[in-house]
C-alpha cells in the first residue's frame, strides 16, 4: 500500500452473509450425497440375490421431466419477485410446488410397485439397500424444498414477500441444487447401475 | 490516527444487581458470541475433566501386570467413552468456542453472522454430550442396562452390527455424534460466514489476522470432513433398525467400507483438531517474540494445502487390511507429503522466534513446548507412514503414543496456552503466573514420563486396547512409569482449575491491553461489552494495534 488515504465508503464491500452461509451448506450436502452415491456405485453389482436393477427399474422420464423443469419455474418466479409482480410470483411458485409433488407422487408409484410387485425392499440385498437409501435421500430434501416452498407461497399470499426477492433466492439455490443431485442419481441409478 | 479509540465508556453499573435466576436465564437465551464461546469453552473443559479421568483410571489398571482394578467390559467402554469425548466433544468444541469468542473481536464485527444459529450449535452440542453419557444410564447391551458404547471410537464394522453389538449402546455412540455434529456443522457454517461478510473497514483478507484464517480453513474442512461420517453413520443405524446390508458382511456388504468411510472423515479431523491449535500459536509466539510472524502468506498457503491434503491420506490408517500395493504406495506417498506444509509451519514459527526479544510468559512456554512435540509426533508420523513399518506396529501402543503426542503434546498444550493468553480477555483479570509456570513444568514432565515411555511399550510389542498383560514381558516398568506421569498431568490440571478460580476473583486486573498484543481484541475493554466496540475500526494493515500505538512508524507503510 503506498497511499495513506483510507477506503472511500463506496468501495468497501462484503459479500451477503445469506449467500455464503446457504452455499457452505450445500457444500456440505454435497459432500453427504458423494458418499451415498460412493456407496451405491461400490456395490453394483454385488448383491447376493435377486432382484437386480434392470429387472425391475424403469427409467422415470416422467418425474424427471418434473423435477427439472421445477427448476425453471423456480427461476421465473424468482425474477418475477425481484420486478415486484406478485400475482406472477405466486403462479410460478405454485407451479413449481406442483411439479415437485407430481415427482413425490411418481417416486411413491415407482416404490410402491417395486415392494409390492417385485418385492424389493430394503431388507432384500444390497440393491434394496443403497437403492432406497440414495433415493430416498434425495426425495427427502426434496421434501424439505417444498415445505420451504409453500412456506413462502403462504407468506406471499399473506403479502410477507413483498421486497424479499434476496431471500427467496437462497431458496432457489437450494432447489436447484437439489435438482443438480438428481441429475447425478438418475446418471448412477438409472442409467450406468442398469 | 492516535487519537481513535474504539473502547467503550464504562459498562454500566446495573449489571452487578441482577439477580441469580435472571442471570442464568440470561446465559441460556444468549445469542451473544463471547457468552456462547465462553459456554463452548468451559463446557468442553469439563468434558476434558471427566474424560481425562477415565483415561486415568485406564492408565491405573494397567499400571502392573495381572491387575483387576477395573474389568475387561468396563475397560472397553471406557476407551470408547474417553476417544469419543476428546475428539467430538473437547477438541471440535474448544476450537468452535474460541473461533466463537475470538473471530468476530478479531475482524472488527459486532457478533457472528447468525447468532442465532450460533446458539443453536452450542445446544445441539450440548445434548449430543449428554446423550453420550446418558448411555452409562440408559443404554442398554450384552452386559445388561446401563451400558455404555464398548466399539472404539472408531467403530469399526460388523462388530457395531446388530448381531454383535446387541441392545442400544452403540446406538447411543451414532446419535451423540450424529447430534453434536449437526452442532459443529452449524457452527462452522457460521464462522465462514463471518470471516467472509463481517470483516470491518480495511480488514482486506491479507490483512487478517492469522487465528481468522486458520479457522475459516478448519471450518470449510469441516464442512467437507463431516457429511462422510454422518452418512456411514446413517447407513449403520439403517442397518441396524431397517435391515439394509451396507456394513453386513454376510449379504455381501463390506466392513472395509465403514473404514474407508470412517477415516476419510477421521483423517482431515485429526487437522480440524490440531489447527485450532496452530492458529493460537501463529498469534502468541509474534507477540512474546516481539516480532510479526515470519512469512505470513506462507502459513496461509501452508495452512490450505494441509486442508487439502488431508483428504488424500485416510487410508493409512488402513496399511493391515490389505488394499494391495498400489493403493499402500499412494498413501504412504501422500501422507510423506503432508510433512511438507507442516515443517514450513514449524520453521515460520521458529524463525518468527528467532532474533526476537523472547518474553518466557506462560502462554509462549507452552507454545515452545507444543513445537518440539509436534515436530517429535510428525517424526514418528513418518515413521508410520512406511506401510511395512505400520505393519509392525499398528494397532500397538507405538501409535496411541504417536497421536496422544500430536493432541496432546500439540493440541492440549496450544490450547492451555490460549487460556493464559486469552483469559484476560474474557474475564479481566490475569491468570497468575507462578501457578500457570506449576502447571506448565508439572504437565511437561507428567506428559513426557506418560507418553515417551508408552512409544517403548509399543515398540517392544504392547497393544493398543487390552485390559491387562502377563509380566514377564517387559512392559511392567514403562506401564507403572506411564500411569505414575498421568498423577503429574493430573497435578498440573489441578493447577489450573484452582488458578481459573482464584483468579476469577483475586486475579490482578488486567487491563485492556496486559501483553502489548497487535490484533483488535485488544483495541476494546477486558472483558468486551455486548456490541464489541464503540466505533467499528478501520484497520489498514494487519496488525492495526502497532498502527495505533507507534503513529510514527506504522505498519501500513511497509504493506
Amino acid at each position: 500500500m503506498t497511499s495513506t488515504i483510507a477506503i472511500p465508503e463506496s468501495e468497501w464491500t462484503l459479500p451477503d452473509r445469506g449467500r455464503v452461509g446457504v452455499l457452505c451448506l450445500i457444500a456440505t450436502e454435497f459432500a453427504l450425497f458423494t458418499i451415498f452415491v460412493v456407496a451405491y456405485i461400490f456395490y453394483i453389482g454385488k448383491s447376493l440375490t435377486g432382484p437386480t436393477p434392470r429387472q425391475v427399474l424403469d427409467l422415470p422420464i416422467w418425474s424427471t421431466i418434473c423435477l427439472l423443469s421445477s427448476s425453471i419455474t423456480a427461476g421465473r418466479a424468482e425474477s418475477a419477485l425481484k420486478r415486484n409482480s406478485i400475482r406472477t410470483f405466486q403462479i410460478w411458485t405454485a407451479a413449481t410446488i406442483l411439479l415437485g409433488l407430481e415427482f413425490l407422487r411418481q417416486t411413491a408409484i415407482e416404490w410402491i410397485h417395486l415392494i409390492t410387485v417385485d418385492h424389493l425392499t430394503i431388507t432384500t440385498n444390497l440393491f434394496g439397500s443403497t437403492f432406497y437409501a440414495l433415493v430416498g435421500l434425495h426425495a427427502s430434501h426434496v421434501v424439505i424444498g417444498l415445505t420451504l416452498l409453500t412456506l413462502v407461497l403462504v407468506l406471499s399470499l399473506r403479502g410477507a414477500m413483498y421486497g424479499q426477492a434476496r431471500r427467496f433466492e437462497l431458496l432457489t439455490w437450494y432447489w436447484h441444487f437439489v435438482d443438480a443431485v438428481w441429475v447425478v442419481v438418475f446418471t448412477v441409478v438409472y442409467v450406468i447401475g442398469r | 490516527m492516535a487519537t481513535i479509540n474504539y473502547i467503550p465508556e464504562r459498562v454500566s453499573e446495573q449489571e452487578a444487581r441482577i439477580s441469580l435466576p435472571s442471570k442464568l436465564h440470561e446465559w441460556l437465551v444468549t445469542v451473544d458470541h463471547k457468552r456462547l464461546g465462553l459456554m463452548y469453552i468451559a463446557t468442553s473443559l469439563a468434558f476434558f475433566c471427566v474424560a481425562g479421568s477415565f483415561a486415568a483410571l485406564m492408565r491405573a489398571q494397567l499400571a502392573f501386570p495381572n491387575e483387576k482394578l477395573v474389568p475387561p467390559d468396563v475397560f472397553n467402554r471406557l476407551f470408547t467413552v474417553h476417544g469419543t469425548t476428546m475428539v467430538f466433544l473437547v477438541g471440535m468444541p474448544f476450537f468452535a468456542g474460541l473461533a466463537n469468542y475470538l473471530v468476530p473481536l478479531m475482524i472488527g464485527a459486532r457478533d457472528m453472522a447468525f447468532p442465532r444459529l450460533n446458539a443453536f450449535g452450542y445446544w445441539m452440542f450440548l445434548f449430543g454430550g449428554i446423550l453420550l453419557y446418558f448411555s452409562y444410564i440408559g443404554g442398554a447391551g450384552l452386559a445388561g442396562h446401563g451400558t455404555a458404547p464398548d466399539v472404539g471410537w472408531f467403530a469399526y464394522s460388523p462388530l457395531t452390527e446388530r448381531a454383535f453389538s446387541r441392545g442400544t449402546s452403540t446406538d447411543y455412540w451414532i446419535l451423540s455424534i450424529f447430534v453434536s455434529g449437526i452442532g459443529t456443522t452449524a457452527s462452522a457454517i457460521n464462522v465462514i460466514a463471518t470471516v467472509l461478510c463481517m470483516r470491518c473497514k480495511g480488514m482486506t483478507l491479507p490483512r487478517m489476522p492469522l487465528f481468522v484464517w486458520l479457522m475459516m480453513i478448519v471450518s470449510a474442512m469441516v464442512l467437507m470432513a463431516l457429511p462422510p461420517l454422518t452418512a456411514a453413520q446413517v447407513m449403520l443405524l439403517m442397518d441396524r433398525y431397517l435391515g439394509s446390508h451396507f456394513f453386513d458382511t454376510q449379504a455381501g456388504g463390506s466392513a472395509i467400507l465403514w473404514q474407508h468411510f470412517f477415516w476419510i472423515f477421521g483423517h482431515p479431523e485429526v487437522y480440524i483438531l490440531v489447527l485450532p491449535g496452530f492458529a493460537c500459536a501463529s498469534e502468541i509466539i509474534p507477540v512474546f517474540s516481539r516480532k510479526p510472524i515470519f512469512g505470513r502468506a506462507a502459513m496461509v498457503g501452508a495452512t490450505v494445502a494441509i486442508g487439502f491434503l488431508s483428504f488424500g491420506v485416510w487410508a493409512h490408517h488402513m496399511f493391515s487390511v490389505g488394499m494391495g500395493p498400489v493403493s499402500n504406495i499412494f498413501f504412504a506417498a501422500s501422507t510423506m507429503f503432508v510433512g511438507v506444509p507442516t515443517g514450513i509451519k514449524i520453521f515460520n514459527w521458529v524463525a518468527t522466534m528467532y532474533g526476537g526479544k523472547i518474553r518466557f510468559d506462560t502462554p509462549m512456554l507452552f507454545c515452545i513446548a507444543f513445537i518440539v512435540h509436534f515436530l517429535l509426533a510428525g517424526l514418528t508420523g513418518i515413521m508410520l507412514a512406511v506401510a511395512p513399518f505400520d505393519w509392525q506396529l499398528t494397532d500397538s501402543y507405538f501409535v496411541v503414543a504417536h497421536f496422544h503426542y500430536t493432541l496432546l503434546g500439540g493440541l492440549m498444550f496450544t490450547l492451555f496456552g490460549a487460556v493464559y493468553y486469552w483469559f484476560p480477555k474474557a474475564t479481566g483479570r490475569m491468570l497468575s503466573e507462578t501457578l500457570g509456570k506449576w502447571h506448565f513444568w508439572l504437565l511437561l514432565i507428567g506428559f513426557h514420563m506418560t507418553f515417551d515411555t508408552l512409544h517403548f511399550a509399543g515398540l517392544l510389542g504392547m497393544p493398543r486396547r487390552i485390559y491387562t498383560y502377563a509380566p514377564g514381558r517387559g512392559w511392567a516398568t514403562l506401564n507403572l512409569v506411564a500411569s505414575i506421569g498421568v498423577i503429574v498431568q493430573a497435578a498440573a490440571v489441578a493447577c489450573l482449575i484452582w488458578n481459573i478460580v482464584r483468579s476469577l476473583r483475586k486475579g490482578k486486573p488486567a487491563g485492556n491491553d496486559p501483553w502489548d498484543a497487535w490484533t483488535l481484541e485488544w483495541a476494546t475493554t477486558s472483558p468486551p461489552p455486548e456490541y464489541n466496540f464503540a466505533v467499528l475500526p478501520e484497520v489498514r494493515s494487519s496488525r492495526p494495534l502497532w498502527d495505533l500505538k507507534h503513529p510514527e512508524d506504522p505498519d501500513w507503510k511497509y504493506e
